[in-house]
């Protein structure tokens, strides 16, 4: 089996993907010729030709906007936003047109696209080049958020992505895409939308973690008797494979690279307060960055949960 | 507009046009009253004064070609042919509503109709006609998006993104302006540097015509023109039509940033009355059938009534159907 990258995980799926359905079309900045600023793209444009594989003005509203009419038509087109902060000017159609279509017209008018975008910090760049917003698209209804953690759950979830009927938001861990390698089947298999998988069993404590995090938050737990549920589809998020396993442990940490106040973590957190309060023996603590715009180079290091912050929340939660 | 009417379409065309505006005409004034009621609620954008523009237009289109409007749509989706009773129901929030009572006055869908909203956002339409344009093309299938949209949607970035696209990707989309000079309350000279909305199109190489958008042969004329040249060449084409709303932005508007010499000024060029004296002036019709058709369409608009009255509340459990799969 092959041993892969995500940029060539996600690259490949894309690939076999167009290859076995034609309505399946590629647009973003830059992603014909260049193939992307990531690559993720490259060689796509040569496989399929400049119809299927769409350069675009620098327009984020007309990317997401022309990709719901071409869904609507009937085609499934997958847009690319060049980093998270660029999705901004675009979230006017992802909120008010893609996500609300379907509801809009009882159903008989549909969105079915992905939205691929680099997610998260850990790449040297400032601010909007390495957002985390992802509660904004959790907070809408209508449409899905997906966050691979590996290459083989990226080409998984990509291909449920582009095959599911509603509009997903397919983010991308940036700081993921070349540091982990693992082998990735080619051909068909796809990895469930709406489903938690289980990185690691244990049975004194619950730990929630997704994108990114979810390779530190591995490395943090070494020598505890911890469970690692790598999240993976954040809206709608498995809401029953995290309650079975803090009912089992009793105890829950919550690791977001996002910052603190009304991530994701607090949704999280207040549903199992909600569901299972009588099995916890402790509070639910969340390890997340500060409220603060994300900083430059060094500095970011302070600035996202890092394995020792990670080590001190399961030493904290353990007291009980 | 100096051909005769005959010479453009055959009379009965030519009444199904005048039926569709009167009909048009007494839906809006029929809903203004439900709204004064109470049977409606929230936000009710009426077209009245601006019904050539509608009718014109749709008659000069394709069936399948699409059509995506603004907020200002009921009269749209109605010359389409969507049932009267279902999208009155529609504003009443009823579940036999053309959306079942989910999309609203400012969101009629119909796909059987390839009516594609009604857009609340201003400008959000621009680049979904671009979307379903370039999947005409993708699929080869030559069908026109008609994408009309008002006077103050033109300062949006949508706008600009969307002409730009049209034309770079040479995308069979129809723009049609409905300039009625006024978005809410501030004027087009007010908010536009470039008041002549068609000249905007040449910044794309885009060619626009402006049209009087209160004589529906005229607006027919242009759009037949308009979008069979978009059919032949697979590139974008701007129609201004100038047009006036008789009533405020929406119900919640008294309009009074309009002095009351133009309003009155531009009523005496009712697209209607316009319409029925070159009718009867060419024999095209009589005065009595001109009557006849009044009454029918008060008729057809009572019944819409009476239909959205009578039809059922959705139930709760609507609340939670057509989000996801």
């Amino acid at each position: 089996m092959p041993i892969m990258n995500m940029v060539q995980a996600i690259n490949l799926a894309l690939k076999e993907e167009m290859a076995l359905d034609d309505r399946v079309v590629l647009l973003g900045e830059d992603v014909a010729r260049d193939g992307g600023v990531f690559r993720v793209s490259e060689g796509l444009l040569d496989a399929f030709g400049p119809e299927r594989v769409i350069d675009t003005p620098l327009s984020e509203s007309a990317i997401v906007g022309a990709a719901v009419g071409m869904a609507a038509y009937g085609l499934l087109p997958v847009a690319e936003i060049q980093f998270m902060g660029f999705i901004y000017p675009a979230l006017d159609q992802i909120f008010a047109n893609a996500a609300r279509l379907r509801s809009r017209s009882r159903g008989r008018y549909s969105a079915p696209l992905v939205v691929r975008t680099p997610y998260g910090a850990g790449i040297k760049a400032p601010e909007l080049h390495e957002e985390s917003t992802e509660a904004l698209f959790c907070q809408m209804p209508g449409i899905k958020v997906v966050v691979p953690s590996g290459p083989y759950q990226a080409k998984g979830l990509l291909l449920s992505a582009i095959r599911d009927p509603d509009p997903v938001i397919f983010l991308e861990p940036t700081r993921l895409y070349r540091m982990i390698r693992e082998e990735v089947p080619e051909g068909e298999y796809t990895v469930p939308l709406g489903k938690a998988r289980l990185a690691r069993e244990g049975k004194a404590v619950t730990v929630i973690a997704w994108g990114s995090m979810l390779e530190r938050t591995l490395k943090a737990v070494e020598g505890y008797d911890a469970e690692v549920i790598d999240l993976l589809t954040l809206s709608p998020f498995d809401e029953e494979t995290l309650l079975a396993s803090v009912r089992k442990t009793g105890r829950a940490v919550i690791v977001q690279e996002a910052p603190l106040t009304c991530g994701l973590g607090a949704e999280l957190s207040a549903t199992l307060a909600e569901q299972a309060i009588l099995h916890l023996k402790g509070p639910i603590l969340r390890v997340a960055a500060p409220d603060v715009p994300i900083p430059l180079a060094r500095l970011v290091d302070h600035y996202l949960p890092s394995v020792e912050r990670i080590r001190e929340a399961l030493e904290e939660i353990l007291k009980y | 507009m100096d051909s005769k009417l005959r010479a453009i379409l055959p009379d009965h065309d030519l009444l199904r046009m005048y039926e569709q505006m009167v009909l048009c005409r007494e839906f809006e004034e029929s809903c203004a009253e439900q709204y004064t009621k109470g049977h409606i609620t929230g936000f009710l954008h009426l077209y009245s004064g601006q019904e050539a523009v509608a009718v014109g237009s749709t008659h000069a289109l394709h069936k399948d070609d699409y059509i995506l409007s603004a907020y200002r749509e009921h009269a749209q989706a109605i010359v389409r042919g969507a049932d009267p009773r279902r999208v009155m129901a529609e504003l009443f929030g009823k579940s036999t509503g053309i959306c079942k009572g989910k999309g609203g006055s400012m969101h009629l869908f119909d796909p059987e109709l390839s009516f594609m909203g009604g857009y609340a956002i201003v400008g959000g339409q621009f680049p979904i006609a671009c979307g379903l344009a370039f999947a005409s093309k993708f699929r080869k299938e030559n069908r026109v998006a008609a994408c009309f949209f008002g006077d103050g949607a033109v300062n949006q970035g949508t706008f600009h993104e969307g002409l730009n696209w049209a034309r770079l990707w040479e995308l069979p989309v129809l723009f049609v302006c409905e300039n009625n000079f006024y978005g809410i309350g501030t004027a087009v000279g007010r908010a536009s540097a470039l008041a002549d909305i068609h000249k905007r199109a040449c910044g794309y190489d885009i060619p626009a015509v402006r049209v009087d958008g209160m004589d529906v042969m005229a607006v027919y004329e242009a759009v037949k023109h308009g979008a069979e040249w978009v059919r032949e060449n697979s590139r974008p084409y701007l129609i201004e039509a100038v047009t006036y709303r008789f009533r405020g932005h929406s119900m919640a508007d008294p309009g009074k940033y309009r002095p009351v010499a133009e309003v009155e000024l531009w009523k005496a060029r009712d697209p209607i009355p316009g319409f029925a004296r070159r009718l009867v002036e060419e024999g095209v019709v009589t005065q009595k059938e001109l009557d006849g058709i009044l009454v029918k369409a008060r008729v057809t608009v009572a019944e819409a009534v009476r239909f959205a009255e009578e039809s059922p509340w959705p139930e709760d459990g609507e609340v939670y159907t057509d989000i996801y799969v």
